[in-house]
């Protein structure tokens, strides 16, 4: 059998420690690699081989789990999808950018899962359902409208890649808002008039200027800003019919 | 959740970042030129409400080389302005069915910006000759 080719990269991290670091700095290791090894299996040998209090996230290994999103080379991606001969000589490996940072490259997710919470994630059907009318069911049509929406791993690439939450941190931002328009878009939901709030709202899509960045960094294709788009469409459609209807236009 | 320290980064100077970025600047600065344009016509205007002669003058004005350079550069400015638009037009769009297959961003991308073409070529087609 034919050993793998081992070759070294020079890999820069980001460092930072509570307490400690004033503000972060950068650190640098050469890492040996093959031609198979992932930005996370990088961070995983300095980890185990050259400097073992370097913190960040991963899970799954595979794309799946959206633990491991980071900045590389300024570009947000999954460190687990992106490989390290695609960088030589150098890379450079930051957290996510708009997010606080906690420890190197952890950031703090809680105002992004807040932002998910917000949009009220979960199917509001028109009447309870019991159980022994059976399942909800649906044509692969109706799926279609909402599925890729559905594909989301809340990974906050898409975050990462908006100026305009680094900016406003009160902006609902990418992922709740495809989220929001995944439930909206479902045959089985009748919750639109109570998600329309968020959409209306100063920091719901209108704070988009679809800069139009989260939807070329997003792993699975949920195009997040069409999501929040057609959502402009919708919020104009909303005004108008309150300002025609003021009394019984539904949503508000 | 416990209040704890973290370090939020500056995000002052976030265009320069990434060519995504300096890209969305540019179409957004492109605006200028349409602003710039609306101004020139409306400067027209104000001078067609005072007379014929006036209005002569403004356009004799306009046809020195200058002129004629800024408003070839506000066209080809406008004109990207434009095609933008067309490439931003799928995003705001739901999803579009023909005969039980999704219609490709590409084809609404074409589809528009020919529109668009057809429709300037009438346009001038129609100013030459009728």
């Amino acid at each position: 059998m034919v050993e793998p080719r081992t070759r070294n990269i020079r890999l820069e991290c980001l460092r930072y420690a509570p307490g400690i670091d004033a503000a972060p700095r950068m650190q640098a290791w050469d890492v040996p690699f093959t031609d198979d090894m992932s930005v996370l299996q990088g961070l995983q040998y300095i980890k185990d081989h050259l400097d073992g209090s370097l913190t960040f996230r991963w899970s799954c290994r595979m794309a799946v789990c959206g633990s491991c999103g980071m900045q590389i080379n300024g570009v947000p991606k999954l460190a687990c999808e992106t490989f390290l001969r695609d960088y030589l000589p150098a890379i450079r490996i930051e957290p996510l950018a708009n997010f606080p940072i906690v420890r190197d490259l952890v950031i703090d997710q809680a105002d992004f899962l807040a932002k998910l919470e917000s949009v009220q994630p979960y199917l509001i059907p028109r009447a309870p359902r019991t159980l022994a009318e059976g399942p909800y069911r649906q044509t692969p049509g109706q799926m279609d409208a909402y599925y890729q929406y559905s594909q989301c791993i809340n990974c906050g690439l898409c975050y990462a890649a908006c100026p305009q939450y680094g900016m406003n941190r009160n902006f609902t931002g990418p992922a709740a808002l495809a989220l929001l328009h995944r439930y909206n878009s479902d045959s089985r939901d009748a919750g639109k008039a109570q998600r329309m709030e968020v959409v209306n709202a100063e920091d719901g899509v209108w704070g988009c200027t679809l800069v139009g960045y989260c939807s070329e960094v997003c792993p699975k294709g949920v195009d997040p800003a069409r999501a929040v788009n057609q959502n402009k469409i919708e919020s104009t459609k909303d005004y108008f019919r309150h300002l025609l209807m003021p009394r019984g236009s539904g949503s508000r | 959740m416990s209040a704890r320290q973290t370090y939020t980064r500056p995000v002052a100077g976030w265009w320069r970042r990434n060519p995504f970025y300096r890209a969305y600047i540019v179409r957004e600065m492109t605006c200028v030129a349409v602003i710039a344009y609306a101004l020139e016509l409306l400067v027209g205007l104000g001078r067609l409400v005072r007379g014929p002669e006036t209005f002569e003058a403004w356009l004799t004005s306009l046809a020195r080389p200058w002129p004629i350079f800024l408003n070839c550069v506000a066209l080809l400015l406008i004109a990207y302005h434009a095609w933008t638009w067309f490439e931003v037009m799928p995003k705001t769009l739901p999803f579009i069915s023909v005969g039980g297959r999704r219609v490709p961003d590409r084809a609404i991308v074409a589809s528009g910006a020919i529109a668009a073409v057809i429709a300037s070529l009438l346009l001038l087609l129609a100013f030459l000759y009728l």
